[in-house]
């Protein structure tokens, strides 16, 4: 008769616990500040996860495998310093490239700053799956190359070191621009970020690259006694990281109107926390992509509360690192009770 | 002065413990006598594991008692357990890897000199334990460098250290060859006559009547029997712990040898120790074993074979044409499987469901294309396939969604078996296909071994059992220090000749 299974509310409590918190944090803020509720508001943080939300997409699937990216801040940098230097305007005199006359189709800095995130990425797959470094090394290496390259482009202007700003009329409207929905404005960037999800969850959920993935993420042995060929998969998901980044670097540059050598710094660790916070676990071989939004998506809100309530800058950081230190508590907690 | 023991060294009385949805210990009892081996047997899910983390605090039991020596205890872990003099070996031994020998019999306890940790003192203690249980290990040996019997030693060394009353050993056999449980039933019969009490846990009959005193068997959390092992034979213990009679461990074979199916020659692999020179034919529909000492190098030989060891030199022929499998997925296109030894190790993937356990194989397979529509993986026939496999295989799951490691040993091990079949394999190498699992499954796997031979494929079976391999195997290879020292029929074949061979280069 003991066979009754009852709702069991600690296990709950633990499973969400995290969500619970960061609800009542938002909460809190609304009670402070009534204002923080508008559809203004809203629409800003959507634009402002968008680019993040997409490099997170990136990389979950190397947290997947166990491992992390240290380097994908930097990557975004250098690849969106390409896209930047050119789509500047035609017009400006202190453009990099002055022998640019006519505005150039955008979709050649588009596959260029995919190019430079893939060639970044590609040096983290090889030191990961061949020379079997951790990937926490290799991409610390990898960050230090990619800022190094991307201060050396940005040193290389004829002016010298000066913010790539003065973007093209096209590029600016087609990375901000936004559909008018009357009580709001929906951002191009959401609708972006939106695409980059859905050909992601087919990926990681529709083909075999994205199951075996997760076989590698759960047990590297098992999954190559079982035919998964791990080093090329490895490559896959890091290349498909890599278009993702330059994608992202492309929209951030547009975004942010200006690219220097700060430009990604940070963004790495902002996508990590994302993703732990949506449940990617660094056990390895868990984690989904609407998990992954979710997690980002509330990161920035946090993010953007503090901003809006005027939270010492210095405090902001220090929440920041709180909320990532609870994150990781919870979900090692949770592979911890099921062991 | 209490006197109200009866003499027990340990008895545990009225156990109850329950799960959300399980009983799984329903007034469980186990008494053990000092000076003797007390076997406690029961199938997996008998509840063994539970009573034993009852007594050692891992477990907090809902009612009943311990008492050592007459005297209720109540251990909340397994430090305060040891303290009181009660140690396990465990089936999977918890080691830190990468030091050595002594700072792993001393860890938590390191003796100290003026502060500092005395290295001096901790190796003539080692060496005194060593010396009284005749353990020939080095104290400054990195653990993981040992094989799992020494391994095991060190720690009933360990045990031996705390002045344990009562020891338990969990499987402590199922990776030692037959010269190594000899030498483990040497120390534990010089411990038993120290006055240590023994609770030794094994699924193998043969040995369990021949170390122990008295037998517990255990049966659905309940206690069963208590009996002299004397008064028992190998029937009545399967009979006592299954509930039924279970007339036959072997099934019925029906598979008939056909013409040959994969020709090996002088197959050696690249990396010492391995296999050396190894020549044999395997044909058609049948079931060839592979016996062997530890060390003989039969999983090296099979995973040469499949390709996730390296070959050196050699050939392999399946149906006369020359195959190279220099990976795991070129050996699945060449219609090659392998059931792997480790089954945590390198065979499930834990925190997956059974529906990806199932198809991981066959999504990375030529067969991949049945899974697709319009290019991407249908999930609704991955799942009709494993939902199909628990159908044939009897699995016993609630569902294709549950994580197989929710499951039991056997019903994992035959999640990883219907992998291999969707691939359609001809040739089938597993490595202890029944380690670690209880009798009722274990025949159920023997019979599936004997139905796919039938059906044609070749099959190759790595066991440490011998009983295992003379019951289901056409012919017996028997490898020895990594050379094939002969092939039996299995008409021919026994025990002693199996041993004979065995020991030929070891």
């Amino acid at each position: 008769m003991n066979e009754t299974k009852t709702f069991d509310w600690k296990e709950w409590l633990l499973s969400y616990s995290l969500y619970i918190i960061l609800g009542l944090l938002i909460v809190l803020v609304v009670v402070v500040d009534d204002t923080f509720l508008s559809w203004g508001n809203f629409s800003n943080i959507m634009s402002q996860a968008s680019t993040r939300g997409i490099l997170a997409l990136g990389v979950a699937g190397m947290i997947v495998y166990t491992g992390t990216d240290l380097s994908a801040g930097r990557i975004l940098g250098a690849s969106a310093a390409v896209s930047a230097s050119l789509l500047q305007s035609v017009t400006y005199g202190a453009r990099m490239y002055p022998s640019i006359t006519e505005p150039i189709p955008m979709i050649v800095p588009l596959i260029l700053s995919i190019l430079v995130g893939m060639f970044f990425t590609t040096i983290n797959a090889f030191g990961f799956a061949v020379l079997k470094m951790h990937p926490f090394i290799i991409s610390l290496g990898t960050q230090l190359i990619a800022y190094g390259a991307l201060c050396l482009y940005i040193d290389s202007q004829a002016g010298g070191a000066q913010p790539l700003a003065n973007l093209d009329a096209r590029y600016i409207s087609f990375v901000n621009g936004y559909f008018d929905l009357g009580f709001t404005k929906l951002p191009y960037l959401v609708i972006y970020l939106a695409i980059c999800a859905v050909v992601m969850w087919v990926i990681w959920n529709k083909t075999v690259l994205g199951k075996n993935m997760f076989a590698i993420g759960g047990n590297p042995e098992a999954a190559a006694v079982s035919g998964v060929n791990v080093t090329r998969n490895i490559f896959g998901v890091y290349l498909i990281a890599g278009v993702l980044y330059g994608i992202a670097a492309f929209l951030e540059a547009g975004r942010v109107q200006s690219v220097t050598t700060n430009t990604g710094l940070n963004y790495d660790l902002d996508a990590i926390s994302g993703c732990v916070i949506g449940g990617v676990s660094f056990t390895g071989g868990v984690g989904t992509i609407p998990g992954v939004i979710l997690g980002v998506v509330i990161l920035q809100t946090i993010n953007y509360s503090l901003y809006y309530l005027g939270i010492n800058a210095y405090l902001q950081y220090i929440i920041k690192g709180l909320i990532i230190i609870m994150a990781v508590a919870i979900d090692v907690r949770k592979y911890i009770k099921k062991k | 002065m209490e006197n109200e023991n009866n003499g027990f060294l340990l008895e545990m009385l009225g156990v109850d413990k329950s799960f959300p949805g399980v009983k799984a210990l329903d007034q469980a009892r186990l008494q053990v006598r000092p000076e003797t081996v007390h076997a406690l047997m029961g199938e997996n899910g008998a509840g063994k594991s539970t009573l034993m983390k009852c007594l050692f605090g891992i477990y907090k039991p809902d009612a009943g008692q311990v008492l050592i020596e007459g005297k209720p205890v109540n251990f909340t872990g397994p430090k305060e357990a040891m303290e009181g003099g009660v140690s396990m070996v465990h089936q999977e031994l918890n080691q830190v890897l990468k030091r050595n020998v002594m700072e792993n019999l001393w860890l938590g306890r390191f003796p100290v000199r003026h502060g500092l940790v005395s290295g001096r003192e901790m190796l003539k203690r080692t060496r005194a334990i060593f010396e009284d249980l005749d353990i020939k290990v080095d104290p400054k040996a990195i653990i993981g460098k040992l094989s799992v019997s020494q391994r095991q030693m060190v720690e009933i060394a360990k045990a031996v250290s705390y002045h344990a009353k009562v020891l338990v050993l969990d499987e402590p056999t199922s990776s030692l060859t037959n010269q190594e449980v000899e030498h483990l039933f040497r120390i534990i019969n010089k411990l038993r006559d120290t006055g240590v009490g023994i609770v030794y846990i094994s699924h193998k009959m043969e040995e369990i009547l021949a170390i122990s005193d008295d037998v517990t068997i255990m049966r659905d959390g309940q206690w069963i029997a208590t009996k002299p092992a004397a008064d028992l034979t190998i029937d009545e213990i399967i009979k006592l712990m299954v509930g039924r009679d279970l007339t036959q461990r072997f099934p019925p074979k029906t598979n008939t040898p056909g013409g040959e199916l994969m020709v090996v020659k002088n197959l050696t692999g690249r990396y010492m120790p391995t296999c050396r020179d190894v020549s044999f034919t395997l044909r058609r529909g049948e079931i060839l074993g592979v016996a062997g000492l530890v060390g003989s190098r039969r999983t090296e030989l099979l995973e040469t074979i499949f390709g996730i060891a390296h070959r050196a030199s050699g050939e392999i022929y399946k149906e006369g044409r020359p195959i190279l499998n220099r990976s795991a997925e070129e050996a699945i296109k060449n219609g090659f499987a392998m059931i792997t030894e480790e089954r945590r190790a390198n065979g499930i993937f834990a925190g997956l469901d059974i529906t990806f356990n199932t198809v991981i194989s066959n999504i990375n397979s030529t067969n991949c294309k049945k899974y697709k529509d319009a290019g991407l993986l249908s999930g609704r026939k991955m799942n009709a396939d494993a939902q199909s496999s628990i159908t044939s295989m009897r699995i016993k799951t609630p569902s294709y969604k549950t994580f197989i490691r929710d499951l039991s040993g056997g019903n994992q091990q035959k999640v990883i078996i219907g992998r291999w079949l969707l691939t359609n394999p001809d040739v089938l190498l597993m490595d202890e296909p029944t380690r670690g699992i209880d009798v009722g499954a274990k025949a159920e796997i023997y019979q599936l071994i004997i139905n796919l031979a039938s059906e044609g494929k070749g099959i190759m079976v790595v066991s440490s059992e011998m009983p295992e391999l003379l019951g289901i195997c056409d012919r017996i290879m028997v490898m020895s220090g990594g050379r094939l020292a002969g092939i039996l029929d299995v008409q021919d074949a026994s025990q002693e000749k199996i041993m004979r061979l065995a020991a030929e280069y070891a």
